[in-house]
């Protein structure tokens, strides 16, 4: 019997670490910002996990861990700009609609584009450098670079300002804690993106060959699947994921600069360390218990916040060394 | 044919000695390097000026910085992010004790000794946690550990002078007011910066040594042999995260004796000085450019990478007055895109040129 719940315990204990961190958040906060701050973890997880699990799923099909993944978030967010510019009769008018039509037009502006600039970056830098880790990780520090520059000749050094729909400004109460409405928007669109995500993977037949190819390459190769193909499409995928997170971060923040996609590579890796690489429900879970953690510690005790991340995750590697969910190759 | 192989040309032999028997390539390029080396040590007399003087001094700082670094990626094949934290580690050694209000050589040994011991510490605890795992953790893990490290600097105001830093005087031989010789030799006034270049120089130049025989040690084998081969190497019973851990830690002290050379040029240390990652960056190009697995290419990579940081930029300022009507032209040659340029030949290096400037150089037929 004992060892029958020690096996329970271990192969729960992930899966019970994030309800865990939310309920020990609320008597140590209060209820009042509880909520606010649980909205707001888990908004920021959401959006993080956009970013996140493309980059998961690239590491995961093609054994590529692209450093470069945080210029598709900034090239998402400045393409944002360039879009909603002209559309400013759309969100500055306080319809729900329109606003909200302005920002999916400008959400599938920034995965077009970056996922394209993604099918460009695989021709261009990453296909020389399939199976060399070493240089995979250079040659993509050094685009990320030129990524960055381009960007800024582009659009110029200055930060550019993005102000929210005017719908979504302000906040709504649930009992007495406000909670932003663009927050509650993103969240949503998020989870739908999440849940599309999902349903690709697990529902279709592509989405199949995908798992496959994470869990076993050669053999979904062996078995007459064109594994190139299935590459670059699961990259510009994955890019295309990097700008609408982009896209949602800098809509959020209010303002794009070109460091917006650096502020958050550091906070993906610890999410793809925390879920195991190449794990895409590790890669959930991780990107939440980030966006919980920032915010609670943000709240308790701000000078740790920016730390905090990067204590959960070594707190976390040395409870698993090899993260929540390690898949079985990597 | 080596040059040990020559015979007994006797001052051949011992400057073979010097360099650990590995010296640089043929003769030409032995030349070259030599000339390098003398270009080095005389170049407050050869290039005037404080500009100048800065350049020297932060190349030299530098070869050590990148040469350290090259131990770990070009020798043993590991990717670190932290070297920056080491780096900067050292200089907040010597900038703490200094600013204190200590201002003596004791405070600059106490310090500099600190900071590398910290350095090894730090990188013995990081180098047993995460060496075990896939070399693309230990990357990822070093990124965010370098990161935290700048916010403990950022915030810590007490300690470290938050993101304002710490100026500090220097021991009165190194201040500009001081002139060893009352009169100008070779036309140049021998004072405190002119001194603290030269002990920038001659640190540099016997950590390069060490270095060097470091890599052509039994140990220096192992290393490379990890490099090429871990799972054969651990099958022939070398405990291969404990070399790697010792890598590590000899490469940590090592960036931590360049940040506190750098403190004592600077005579002001901050975290966007020692610590941003853009440094990290500049690490990489300088590793990559100079020639990985060569230390004598983090001497190519240095001096080509500081001398592009200040001269790129009146370069292109040139090259967009001359093309002042052309828009998007004139964007991509502003000189502030001096990064753009450098970021675009690493690339090209990584894909056309992976041996780099100086092996390419020294693999020349």
């Amino acid at each position: 019997m004992k060892g029958s719940w020690r096996d329970l315990l271990r192969r729960w204990a992930p899966y019970a670490l994030t309800p865990l961190i939310i309920l020990v958040a609320l008597p140590a906060i209060g209820a009042g910002p509880w909520l606010t701050l649980t909205v707001a973890g888990l908004t920021m997880g959401i959006m993080l996990f956009l970013v996140a699990s493309g980059l998961t799923l690239i590491f995961g099909l093609m054994d590529v861990l692209n450093f470069a993944h945080a210029a598709f978030v900034t090239v998402g967010a400045y393409v944002t700009v360039t879009v909603l510019r002209p559309l400013v009769g759309w969100t500055t008018q306080t319809s729900l609609m329109l606003n909200l039509l302005a920002l999916l037009v400008a959400l599938i502006a920034a995965a077009v584009a970056s996922g394209a600039l993604g099918f460009v970056f695989e021709r261009l830098i990453i296909r020389q450098v399939y199976g060399a880790p070493l240089r995979q990780i250079l040659i993509t520090i050094g685009a990320l670079t030129v990524i960055e520059q381009l960007v800024i000749v582009i659009w110029g050094p200055e930060a550019l300002v993005l102000p929210k729909p005017a719908s979504l400004r302000g906040s709504v109460f649930i009992g007495s804690s406000p909670i932003e409405t663009y927050r509650l928007a993103a969240l949503a669109v998020g989870l739908a993106v999440a849940l599309a995500m999902h349903l690709f993977l697990r529902r279709t037949r592509l989405g199949l060959v995908v798992r496959a190819g994470v869990e076993n390459r050669e053999m979904v190769q062996a078995l007459g699947y064109h594994i190139r193909r299935v590459f670059i499409g699961v990259f510009m995928a994955g890019t295309a994921l990097a700008g609408m997170g982009g896209m949602m971060w800098g809509q959020y923040q209010e303002t794009v600069n070109s460091q917006i996609g650096d502020s958050m590579t550091i906070l993906v890796f610890i999410i793809l360390i925390i879920g195991g690489l190449g794990s895409v429900g590790g890669c959930f879970i991780g990107a939440i218990l980030v966006g919980l953690t920032t915010n609670y510690v943000g709240f308790l005790a701000p000078k740790l916040a920016l730390g905090s991340n990067i204590l959960l995750m070594a707190a976390i590697l040395l409870w698993q060394p090899r993260g929540l969910f390690p898949m079985a190759e990597h | 044919m080596t040059l040990a192989q020559q015979g007994d040309r006797r001052p051949v032999r011992w400057l073979s000695w010097f360099v650990s028997d590995d010296p640089p390539g043929r003769i030409p390029l032995n030349i070259f390097m030599l000339a390098i080396l003398l270009v080095l040590a005389f170049a407050p007399f050869l290039f005037p000026g404080t500009k100048a003087l800065g350049v020297s001094a932060r190349i030299c700082i530098f070869v050590i910085l990148v040469a350290s670094y090259d131990l770990m990626l070009g020798y043993t094949g590991i990717v670190s992010f932290a070297h920056t934290m080491f780096f900067g580690i050292g200089a907040y050694g010597v900038a703490i004790m200094l600013a204190k209000g200590w201002v003596g050589w004791g405070a600059v040994v106490l310090g500099a000794t600190a900071g590398a011991a910290v350095a090894a510490v730090i990188a013995a605890l990081i180098g047993m946690l995460s060496l075990r795992l896939r070399a693309i953790f230990f990357s990822m893990i070093t990124l965010a550990i370098a990161s935290f490290a700048q916010i403990v600097a950022e915030q810590w105001r007490n300690l470290t002078g938050g993101e304002d830093g710490l100026t500090f005087s220097v021991p009165a031989i190194l201040r500009p007011s001081f002139h060893l010789f009352a009169k100008p030799v070779l036309g140049i006034t021998v004072n405190g910066p002119v001194i603290t270049y030269y002990i920038a120089f001659a640190v540099a130049l016997i950590l390069f040594l060490i270095m060097l025989r470091v890599v052509n040690s039994p140990l220096g084998l192992v290393l490379r042999a990890i490099r090429e081969n871990e799972f054969r190497v651990e099958a022939m019973g070398y405990q291969v995260v404990a070399y790697r851990t010792l890598v590590c830690v000899l490469s940590a002290v090592m960036a931590a004796l360049a940040g506190a050379l750098m403190a004592l040029v600077l005579r002001y240390n901050g975290p966007d000085v020692t610590l941003s990652f853009s440094l990290m960056i500049d690490i990489l190009l300088m590793v990559v450019i100079g020639g990985m697995g060569s230390l004598y290419g983090a001497v190519i990579g240095s001096i080509v990478v500081v001398l592009a940081e200040y001269y790129l930029q009146n370069v292109l300022a040139s090259i967009s007055a001359a093309i002042v009507g052309m828009p998007v032209m004139s964007a991509l040659f502003h000189p502030d895109r001096w990064l753009l340029w450098l970021g675009i030949i690493f690339v090209l290096i990584v894909t056309f040129l992976p041996q780099g400037i100086f092996g390419r150089l020294r693999s020349r037929r």
